[in-house]
C-alpha cells in the first residue's frame, strides 16, 4: 500500500516536473511580439519601399549634389558639413516620416483589428494574458519599430556610401574628404539618440492612446482618438484664444519640442556643431509626466482588451 | 470530479437577460450538448465558463474563477467559438509555431499527424484556405492540445455534411478518451445525436432539460399510432403530437412501455423532435404565463 502509493505520488512528481519543463519552454511575449510583425509585415516592407524611392531620388538629383559638391570651399565647415550630409539627413527624415505615420497607423489598428475580424477569439482562446498581449503591441511603437527604423537608416547609408565611393571619385571629388568631413559614425550615434529620446519616448502617451481607444472604439479608432484633441482644442481656442493643447499633441507626435539637443541654426539635429542635452531631456518634468499617462493609458487598454467584445 | 460548477450564474446585458441563474454541474470525462433556440443563452454562458466576458453568481471552471483566472484556465481549457476566427493572415506553419510558443501542453507534432490527413498545405495562409478546411486546420490544432475541457460554440456552421461528418468522427476517434470533457452546441442537432452523453436544452436564459442520454433513451418514447387508437394514446398524456403522412406521432415522458407497445412501434425521439415538443410547450407555458 505504502509503496504503491509511494509509486503514485512519484508518478505525480514526474508528471508535475515533466508539465514544469514543458511551461518553461513556452514564452508567451516573445511569440506575442513576433506575431505582430508576422501580421504587420508592411512595416519593414514599407520601410523598404521608402528607402528604396529615396535611393531612386537620390540617383537622379546625383549630378545636382554633384555640382554643389564641386563648387564647395572647405573654409567653412558647417556650410561643407551641410551639403554632404544634406542627402544622408534627408534620407534618415524620410524613413523617420514613415516611423512616425506607422506608429500611429500601427497603434490605432491594434487593439481593433482583432476585434474586427473576430480573430481575438482565437488569440483569448490561448494562456496568453491581455497584460502580456497590450505590452508586446506597444512593443512595436516603442522597440520594434525605431529599431526598424534605424537599421534601415544605416542600411540606406551604406549603400548611399557605397555610390559615393565610386562617384565622387569620377568627378573629381576625393571620397577620403567627403568621408573624414561626413563622420558618419558619429551621425549615427546622433542619429539613434535622435529617434530614441524625440521618436520613442516623447510621443510614448500619443501612441499609448492610440492604442487604447483602439481597444475601446466600435469603428474609426483614429478619428475617436482625434476627436478630444479638436473638442479640447477648439474649446481652448474659444475660451483663451491660446492653441497649448493642440501644439503639445502635435509636437509630442513629431518629436519636436523635445529638449534632446540645441542646434547652432542647423537644419538636423545630427551635425558636429549640435549639442547633445540628456540631462536636461530626462529631469524635465513632461517627459516623466508623459510616461506615467502613457502608463496608465496602457492599463486601462489591459482592461479594454478583457471587456471588450469583437466588434 | 466536476468540471464546471456554476450556481446562480446570471448575465445581463441593460435590461436584456441573457443568463437567468443556472445552476449547472458537468463531471469529468462528459461530452455535453447545450441545444437551445437563437439567442437563448448558450453562446452567453459559454463565454462566462471561458472568461470572455464577466457575470453574476458563482461558477468554477477547473476549480478556477474563469473571468479572474483567464491566462490559467486556458492551459486547459480549448475553445473553437463559431467558424473563422483564425487570423486570416496566419500561415498554417506560423500558426503551429506560434502555439508550440505561447502554449505549454500544445503537441506539434501531433498537429503535424492530423494535418497530414488533411489537404492543407503548411505554407498555406487561413484566408487562401475554404471555409472547411479553416475549421479543420483549427480542430488540428485544438486537438492537439492536451486540455481537460473543450468548448465548441457553433462549430460546423456553414460547412457541407462530409467535413461536420468528418469533424464529429475525428473528435471521437483521435480526441476524446473518457478523461476529457467536451460542451458543443449546434443546430445540426441529428449530427451530434450519437457523440453525446449528457443533454441539456437552454432558452430564455434557464435549463429548459439537463439528462444524460441514457435517461434521455429511458424517459422519452415515441410512438406511430394508427388513427383508430389515437384516442387511446391521448389518454397516456403525450407531451407532443406532429402528423406525419396523415399518421399521428405521440412523444411521451415516462408513460409505461408496456402500455405504448400495444399501440404501435416504439422509438427513441430524435433529439430534434423532442427540443422541437419541449420548446414548443415551453414557449407555449411562457405565453401562457404572460397572460
Amino acid at each position: 500500500m505504502n509503496t504503491e502509493s509511494n509509486v503514485l505520488r512519484e508518478s505525480a512528481l514526474d508528471s508535475e516536473r515533466a508539465a514544469a519543463v514543458t511551461a518553461a519552454q513556452t514564452h508567451p511575449f516573445y511569440w506575442s511580439v513576433r506575431r505582430e510583425v508576422w501580421e504587420n509585415r508592411w512595416i519593414y516592407v514599407g520601410q523598404l519601399a521608402v528607402a528604396g524611392v529615396f535611393l531612386i531620388g537620390f540617383l537622379f538629383n546625383l549630378t545636382r549634389w554633384l555640382d554643389k559638391m564641386r563648387s564647395l570651399s572647405t573654409t567653412d565647415p558647417a556650410k561643407y558639413w551641410e551639403t554632404v550630409s544634406l542627402p544622408y539627413n534627408i534620407g534618415a527624415g524620410a524613413l523617420m516620416g514613415t516611423l512616425i505615420l506607422m506608429s500611429i497607423f500601427y497603434c490605432s489598428d491594434a487593439l481593433y483589428g482583432e476585434r474586427r475580424d473576430r480573430s481575438i477569439l482565437f488569440w483569448k482562446s490561448l494562456p496568453v494574458s491581455d497584460l502580456t498581449t497590450v505590452l508586446a503591441k506597444a512593443s512595436i511603437p516603442f522597440v520594434i519599430l525605431p529599431a526598424i527604423t534605424f537599421g534601415f537608416t544605416i542600411a540606406l547609408h551604406l549603400v548611399m556610401l557605397l555610390l559615393s565611393s565610386i562617384v565622387l571619385p569620377a568627378s573629381g571629388i576625393s571620397f577620403a574628404s567627403v568621408w573624414k568631413e561626413l563622420g558618419i559614425f558619429q551621425m549615427w550615434g546622433m542619429l539613434l539618440y535622435h529617434i530614441l529620446l524625440a521618436h520613442v519616448l516623447w510621443p510614448f502617451p500619443v501612441y499609448c492612446w492610440l492604442i487604447l481607444v483602439a481597444g475601446w472604439a466600435r469603428r474609426a479608432p483614429l478619428l475617436w482618438a482625434a476627436l478630444p484633441v479638436v473638442v479640447i482644442g477648439g474649446l481652448e481656442k474659444l475660451i483663451f484664444h491660446t492653441s497649448h493643447f493642440a501644439e503639445m499633441v502635435g509636437t509630442r507626435l513629431i518629436g519636436s519640442g523635445a529638449p534632446t539637443d540645441v542646434t547652432m541654426g542647423e537644419m538636423f539635429p545630427t551635425g558636429p556643431m549640435t549639442h547633445l542635452t540628456p540631462i536636461r531631456y530626462f529631469s524635465a518634468p513632461s517627459l516623466w509626466i508623459g510616461l506615467a499617462v502613457a502608463a496608465v493609458f496602457l492599463a486601462i487598454a489591459v482592461r479594454m482588451r478583457r471587456y471588450r467584445d469583437p466588434v | 470530479m466536476s468540471v464546471i460548477e456554476a450556481r446562480g450564474l446570471r448575465k445581463a446585458f441593460g435590461t436584456t437577460v441573457a443568463v437567468d441563474g443556472i445552476d449547472l454541474r458537468v463531471d469529468e470525462g462528459h461530452i455535453l450538448g447545450l441545444i437551445g433556440p437563437n439567442g437563448a443563452g448558450k453562446t452567453t454562458a459559454l463565454n462566462a465558463i471561458l472568461g470572455l466576458t464577466p457575470y453574476q453568481g458563482e461558477l468554477k471552471v477547473l476549480g478556477r474563477n474563469p473571468w479572474a483566472e483567464r491566462e490559467q484556465l486556458m492551459r486547459d481549457v480549448c475553445f473553437i467559438a463559431d467558424v473563422a476566427v483564425l487570423p486570416r493572415w496566419m500561415r498554417v506553419s506560423q500558426a503551429l509555431e506560434y502555439l508550440a510558443g505561447v502554449h505549454p501542453r500544445f503537441d506539434r507534432s501531433k498537429a503535424e499527424g492530423f494535418l497530414a490527413k488533411t489537404s492543407i498545405a503548411h505554407e498555406r495562409k487561413v484566408r487562401e484556405l475554404s471555409k472547411g478546411m479553416v475549421v479543420q486546420l483549427h480542430l488540428a490544432l485544438v486537438m492537439a492540445i492536451d486540455a481537460k475541457l473543450l468548448i465548441l460554440d457553433e462549430p460546423t456552421l456553414g460547412l457541407d455534411i462530409l467535413f461536420r461528418k468528418q469533424f464529429y468522427d475525428s473528435l471521437l476517434n483521435d480526441y476524446f478518451d473518457g478523461s476529457r470533457t467536451i460542451i458543443v452546441t449546434t443546430h445540426q442537432v441529428e449530427e451530434v445525436q450519437h457523440v453525446l452523453t449528457d443533454l441539456m436544452f437552454i432558452n430564455y436564459g434557464r435549463i429548459v432539460l439537463n439528462c444524460s442520454m441514457e435517461e434521455f433513451e429511458a424517459r422519452y418514447a415515441e410512438v406511430m399510432v394508427k388513427p383508430e387508437q389515437l384516442v387511446a394514446a391521448r389518454a397516456l398524456k403525450p407531451i407532443y403530437e406532429r402528423q406525419v403522412f396523415g399518421r399521428s406521432i405521440l412523444l411521451f415522458d415516462q408513460a409505461d412501455r408496456q402500455k405504448l407497445g400495444a399501440l404501435g412501434e416504439v422509438r427513441t425521439p430524435s433529439i430534434a423532435d423532442l427540443f422541437v415538443a419541449v420548446m414548443g410547450n415551453h414557449a407555449g407555458a411562457a405565453q401562457g404565463a404572460a397572460r
